[in-house]
């Protein structure tokens, strides 16, 4: 517990010093709005509906863009470490992909699916992709060909031995793929309701801003990096779970 | 002599990507699609070869570059400071440790109209924006490099009679370079997603704006031959870090394999 306070005692002192510097009239009260006042804003956000309105709707964007891109990710990985026909096919896309900054793709998805959900959720899991393509990929090649080969020679089928053998073992670096997947999947979610706007937290803010409601706009803003903090640490906790077998 | 399988492997890598820009082509010359929803190849090639001509893609590319490069320079030089510090300070590492362990994952995008607010909308809070996204790698890398330097290295050096500043000069920066180019080089495409973000949400000219603005347009070729462009930068900036990083680490066992 001690340990614990020393070690986030730093974000305190910031939080104090936060507090301090606009009641003080150091700085600009518009310009910095105290916590105290950003609590304040954050509580009226979350009695009027509008956190929970936009925060679900960004929230079921990333969910539904992981889940495609895990299963997706996994599938072309696993496929491609798996059969030379579909690495050689498949590599060379990706590879042209990669270099694209995964953000610069948003306005096409507009042009596309138009000004709603679909966009959102299709330039997420086009950044969220590669990543956990890229991982899966290397984590299924480097499965020891031992263990797939005595899995054959007691009788597995194809799909027994990538399910039961491949990706328990590849286990690790998928994971890890999905977590910098988050990551990005949280950028281009905000990016792209930066950009389309209309609902979603990424608007919330940006209408926020845009209305001079700073103290909300810093509320929203705290809200988002909270959820992408938790998201990640969450997951952290999950890696930990699902590879405790291997210790 | 290259084997019958090498040849066919590299006839399907080379036959998927042409497959897939002559599928795009001919859909668009087909009429499987509108112009507005996915432009031709041949006219989107067309005008990125106008645009370069009349000097309107070399200076968007330039300014999406020198922002992106500002940012990135400014998260590298302060993001490897403060990652040696970090570790070779104590209050320092003390102070910024959990900053940093907080900061890593926190989605910094959401920050933008906050900087537009403190910086306004100009190149100011557009290149402190890229650095901030930028930044946490860097420091993460630097200080995990410069905690896992062999402490017998630091203990000759310092048996001999080294001083303090030549053991920092010539064993713990060039022992800890792999992994400080490890955090820049994940650093660069982060710098460079942000930059296109900003440039989109901002305006002020740049590919991202020439992206977002063609949109509004509704010209969809002005669009993909933006994206064309800012990945072709993308890829080059890739390969040059790359570069930058064989150039550096000469010595150092990962190049002589």
């Amino acid at each position: 517990m001690k340990a614990f306070v020393i070690r986030y005692l730093p974000l305190l002192i910031l939080g104090g010093i936060w507090e301090a510097l606009p009641q003080l009239g150091l700085v600009d009260r518009a310009q910095l709005p105290p916590p105290s006042e950003v609590a304040v804003a954050w509580l009226e956000l979350l009695y009027s509906g509008d956190l929970a309105a936009n925060g679900l709707s960004s929230l079921v964007v990333l969910v539904q863009a992981l889940l495609l891109s895990v299963s997706v990710g996994i599938l072309l990985g696993v496929s491609m470490a798996r059969f030379s026909l579909a690495q050689d096919m498949f590599e060379p896309v990706l590879k042209a992909l990669y270099p694209v900054p995964k953000s610069a793709l948003i306005p096409i998805m507009i042009i596309w699916f138009g000004l709603g959900a679909t966009s959102k959720v299709a330039s997420v899991f086009l950044g969220c992709l590669l990543p956990i393509v890229t991982s899966t990929f290397y984590g299924a090649r480097g499965v020891e060909q031992t263990l797939i080969w005595s899995s054959q020679s007691v009788g597995a089928r194809p799909v027994a031995v990538i399910r039961d053998v491949i990706i328990p073992a590849a286990m690790p670096d998928i994971l890890a793929g999905i977590r910098n997947a988050i990551a990005i999947g949280f950028i281009l979610l905000i990016s792209a309701e930066l950009l389309i706007g209309q609902v979603g937290i990424g608007y919330l803010i940006s209408f926020l801003g845009e209305a001079g409601l700073y103290p909300g706009m810093f509320a929203a803003i705290l809200t988002v990096s909270a959820a992408g903090f938790l998201a990640d640490r969450a997951f952290v906790l999950v890696m930990r779970r699902a590879l405790a077998w291997r210790q | 002599m290259a084997t019958i399988g090498q040849l066919r492997r590299l006839a399907i890598r080379s036959a998927s990507i042409l497959v897939l820009l002559l599928a795009w082509e001919l859909s668009a010359r087909l009429d499987f699609t509108t112009t507005f929803h996915l432009p031709a190849l041949s006219l989107v090639l067309q005008r990125l070869w106008a645009t370069a001509m009349s000097g309107d893609l070399g200076l968007a590319a330039m300014q999406t570059l020198l922002r992106a490069l500002a940012g990135f320079c400014l998260a590298a030089v302060a993001g490897v400071t403060l990652g040696i510090l970090l570790v070779r300070n104590r209050i320092v590492g003390w102070f910024f440790e959990p900053l940093v362990s907080v900061g890593l994952p926190l989605p910094k995008i959401a920050f933008l109209p906050l900087f537009v607010l403190w910086f306004g909308i100009y190149e100011q809070s557009k290149v402190l924006m890229i650095a901030f996204s930028a930044i946490f790698p860097v420091i993460v890398s630097t200080a995990a490099g410069t905690e896992n330097v062999e402490r017998q290295l630091v203990w000759s050096a310092r048996s001999l009679g080294s001083s303090e500043r030549a053991i920092f000069w010539q064993i713990i920066l060039p022992a800890a370079s792999p992994q400080i180019f490890t955090g820049l080089q994940i650093a660069l495409p982060t710098a460079l997603i942000v930059t296109v973000v900003c440039e989109m949400v901002l305006g002020g000219y740049g590919l991202g704006a020439t992206i977002i603005g063609s949109m509004k347009m509704m010209d969809s070729i002005g669009s993909f031959a933006g994206i064309i462009a800012i990945a072709l930068l993308g890829y080059a900036s890739i390969q040059i870090m790359g570069l930058v990083r064989r150039y550096f680490l000469g010595w150092h066992q990962e190049s002589q394999t």
